[in-house]
C-alpha cells in the first residue's frame, strides 16, 4: 500500500497555502478604476521610455507594410467590430482596466485547466487501454486511476471559474456588446449563458461518471471470480470515448475558442485534445517513475516505461503536427478574420509562442528518439517535466492573449495558481493511490502485462 | 583447405532457439542459422550485435533536411525571389511555413530510401543474386543451424546436436578457394 511520503505531503501543503496567498494577492491588487490604470500606464511608460501603446504598434506595423502613412487609421475607422468599445483615450483606459482585472482570473484558469487536463488526458488514455484490450498496460491501471482521481475536484473548480468569470473571459456574455455586434448575435443561439452552463455541467457529469464507474468496476474485478466487471468496464470505456470526443470538441470551443468569439478554427478542438492527451501520458510516466523509485510497483519494468516514453514521443509530434497545421493553413491564406488570432500571439507573445515549439517538439524528439534513452528513468523525467512546462505555456497561450491581451506577465498570480493546483494535485493523487493495492489483481491481461517485454 | 560444417535441421522454432542456446553454452561456433520466418529472440541467442540501421537512417534524415533547406533557400530566396501571391520571400525564415511540408517529406524520403539501400548493400541483396539456400525446406517449414566443426570431435558434436533435438544432421565439406 502506498502512502504519500511525509516530506512530499508537507511540501504540497506548503504549495497549497503559498498558492492560495498568491491567488488572493492577485485578486486584491487589480486596479479598481481608470485612474489607477492611468497611473500604472504612466509608470510603465516611464520604465520603457517611449510609449508602447498597442494601437500605435499595430498602426505602425500596417503602415510600414503598406508603405503608406495613415493607412491603418483610415482602415480602422470603418472597422467597428474590431474596437466595439469605440475610440478615444478614456475608452482605451477602460479597455486596459478590464484586461488588468481579468488577469488573476486568467492566471487561475490556466493553472486550474492545466492540471484538470492532465487528469482528463490520463482518463482518456485509461479508457483507450480498456477499449483496445491492450496487454501491456494493466499493471499501470492503478497509477492511472490515481491520477484521474484529481478530475472531480479539478473539473468542478474549472467550471466554477468559467461560470463566475463572466465577461472577464467571454465577450459574448456582455449584452451591450452583443447588441451592437452582428456576428455575436448570429452566434447567440449557441453562445448564450444558460446553454453554456448546461453544456459545462454535461461535460462534468459525463467525465466524472465514467471515472467513478470505471474505478468501481476495476476494484470489483480485483475480488471477482469471473470477468463481468471487466466486461462492463470495456463497454463503458467504448461509450465514454465516443462521448469524450464529442464533448471535448465542444468543450474546447466553449471554453477557449469563445474567448475570441469572432475567430474560429475547425482544428482547434483536436489541437486542445493533443495537448491534453500528451500531458496526461507524461503525468502517468512521471507518477510511475516515482512509485517505482519508492519500490511500490516492482511488477512494472523498464519495458513499460519504454512504452510510455514512446507515447510521449509520438504524441509530442502529433501535437506539433496539429499546431503547425492550424498555424500554417491560417498563415498561408492570411484571411483577416482568421489571422488575428496569430497576429497577437506572434507580435506580443513571440518568445513564448515559438519557445513552446522547442519545449514541446524539438526537445522530446531529440531526447526520446533513441530507444535506449526511453528506458532511463531520469531522462524520461527531465523530458517529461520539459513537456509539461511546454504544455502549461500552451494553455497560457490559449487563454492569456484572448483575455488580457498585451497586459500579460508571469508574476505572483500565475505562480500562485500553479503552486496551488500542483499542491492540490499531489495531495489528491497521493491520497487516491494509497486507497488500494497498486496491482490490479484478476485483470484478464495482468499476467501478460507483468511478463511484457520486447 | 577444406572446412567442415555440420547442418542440423530442426522442425520447430522453440526447439531451434533452445538448441542455439545450448550450442553456444558448449562453446561451439554457430556460423549461420536459416529460418523460414523471423524467430523472436534468435539474434540475441546467437549473439549478434544490435543493428545500427536506425542510426544511419537518422543521419540520412538530417542529410535530406539539409538538402531541402539548401534547395529551397537557393531557389526561392537567393536565386530568383519573386513575389508569389504576396508570400514574403525576403529571408528563409519569413517564408519558412511554406517550406516545411517539403522539408518534412525530403527528410522522410532520404531517411527511408537510403536506409533501404544500405540494408540491401549490407545484406548483399540484389535482383540477380544467386540464392544461398543450404536446404530448400528452410524457406518453408524447417530450421537449419550451421555449426563449424573446427577442431572438435565430429562424433561428439553430432551426438550433442542429436541431443538438442535435431531431426537431421549432415556433415558438409566445402572447398575454400579464395
Amino acid at each position: 500500500m502506498y502512502t504519500l511520503p511525509s516530506k512530499l505531503r508537507l511540501f504540497s501543503i506548503i504549495l497549497v497555502v503559498l498558492g492560495l496567498i498568491g491567488i488572493v494577492y492577485g485578486f486584491l491588487t487589480v486596479p479598481k478604476n481608470t485612474d489607477e490604470v492611468r497611473q500604472i500606464l504612466s509608470e510603465q511608460e516611464a520604465h520603457h521610455g517611449v510609449a508602447s501603446h498597442n494601437a500605435d504598434d499595430t498602426a505602425n506595423f500596417v503602415d510600414r507594410a503598406r508603405g503608406e502613412k495613415g493607412y491603418s487609421e483610415a482602415a480602422m475607422e470603418h472597422a467597428t467590430d474590431l474596437r466595439p468599445e469605440g475610440h478615444g483615450v478614456s475608452s482605451h483606459e477602460e479597455h486596459v482596466l478590464h484586461q488588468m482585472q481579468t488577469r488573476p482570473w486568467s492566471a487561475t484558469l490556466v493553472a486550474a485547466f492545466f492540471f484538470m487536463m492532465i487528469a482528463l488526458g490520463a482518463l482518456v488514455f485509461y479508457a483507450i487501454q480498456f477499449a483496445s484490450q491492450s496487454g501491456w498496460s494493466p499493471v499501470l491501471y492503478r497509477v492511472m486511476e490515481g491520477i484521474t482521481a484529481y478530475l472531480l475536484p479539478g473539473s468542478i473548480i474549472v467550471v466554477l471559474i468559467l461560470v463566475f468569470a463572466g465577461t472577464h473571459f467571454f465577450p459574448w456574455q456582455n449584452d451591450e456588446l452583443v447588441a451592437g455586434d452582428k456576428i455575436l448575435q448570429g452566434k447567440a443561439g449557441y453562445l448564450n449563458f444558460p446553454f453554456f452552463v448546461i453544456r459545462a455541467v454535461i461535460y462534468l457529469l459525463g467525465w466524472n461518471l465514467y471515472r467513478h464507474f470505471s474505478r468501481k468496476y476495476s476494484l470489483e474485478q480485483a475480488v471477482a471470480t469471473d470477468y463481468t466487471p471487466y466486461r462492463k468496464n470495456f463497454k463503458i470505456s467504448v461509450f465514454f470515448l465516443i462521448f469524450f470526443i464529442l464533448t471535448e470538441a465542444t468543450m474546447a470551443m466553449d471554453w477557449f475558442m469563445s474567448m475570441t468569439p469572432h475567430w474560429y478554427s475547425t482544428m482547434f478542438p483536436w489541437y486542445v485534445f493533443a495537448s491534453l492527451f500528451v500531458s496526461g501520458i507524461t503525468a502517468i510516466a512521471l507518477v510511475t517513475i516515482h512509485l517505482k523509485a519508492c519500490g511500490f510497483i516492482p511488477f512494472v519494468s523498464d519495458k513499460h516505461l519504454h512504452d510510455l516514453a514512446k507515447y510521449i514521443f509520438a504524441f509530442s509530434i502529433f501535437w506539433t503536427y496539429l499546431w503547425f497545421s492550424q498555424f500554417m493553413l491560417i498563415w498561408y491564406a492570411n484571411i483577416p478574420e482568421e489571422v488575428t488570432y496569430f497576429v497577437i500571439r506572434i507580435q506580443e507573445y513571440r518568445l513564448l509562442f515559438f519557445g513552446m515549439l522547442v519545449l514541446n517538439f524539438v526537445f522530446p524528439i531529440l531526447m526520446l528518439m533513441n530507444s535506449d534513452f526511453k528506458r532511463i528513468p531520469w531522462l524520461v523525467v527531465i523530458t517529461g517535466i520539459i513537456v509539461l512546462i511546454g504544455h502549461y505555456i500552451d494553455v497560457y497561450l490559449l487563454v492569456m492573449p484572448s483575455t488580457v491581451g498585451h497586459h500579460y506577465h508571469f508574476g505572483i498570480p500565475e505562480i500562485g495558481a500553479v503552486f496551488f493546483f500542483l499542491g492540490l494535485f499531489i495531495l489528491v493523487v497521493g491520497a487516491s493511490l494509497g486507497k488500494t493495492s497498486l496491482k490490479p489483481e484478476n485483470d484478464p491481461f495482468i499476467r501478460e502485462s507483468e511478463n511484457y517485454h520486447f | 583447405m577444406a572446412t567442415n560444417k555440420i547442418h542440423a535441421i530442426y522442425t520447430d522454432d522453440d526447439l531451434l532457439l533452445h538448441a542455439v542456446k545450448q550450442t553456444r553454452a558448449e562453446n561451439y561456433h554457430i556460423s549461420e542459422v536459416y529460418t523460414p520466418f523471423p524467430v523472436h529472440g534468435l539474434d540475441a541467442a546467437v549473439g549478434l550485435a544490435p543493428t545500427r540501421m536506425a542510426i544511419t537512417s537518422f543521419l540520412y534524415g538530417l542529410v535530406g533536411l539539409a538538402v531541402a533547406i539548401w534547395m529551397m533557400n537557393y531557389m526561392m530566396i537567393m536565386d530568383w525571389p519573386q513575389n508569389i501571391g504576396g508570400k514574403p520571400s525576403f529571408t528563409f525564415s519569413q517564408n519558412m511555413p511554406t517550406f516545411i511540408p517539403i522539408m518534412f517529406e525530403m527528410t522522410v524520403f532520404f531517411a527511408g530510401h537510403l536506409m533501404v539501400i544500405t540494408f540491401y548493400m549490407r545484406s548483399r541483396l540484389w535482383p540477380f543474386k544467386k540464392a544461398e539456400n543450404p536446404d530448400l525446406r528452410t524457406t518453408d517449414d524447417r530450421f537449419l543451424m550451421e555449426v563449424d566443426v573446427e577442431n572438435h570431435d565430429i562424433e561428439m558434436l553430432t551426438k550433442f546436436l542429436y541431443d538438442t533435438g535435431a531431426s537431421e544432421i549432415s556433415l558438409i565439406q566445402t572447398e575454400q578457394n579464395h
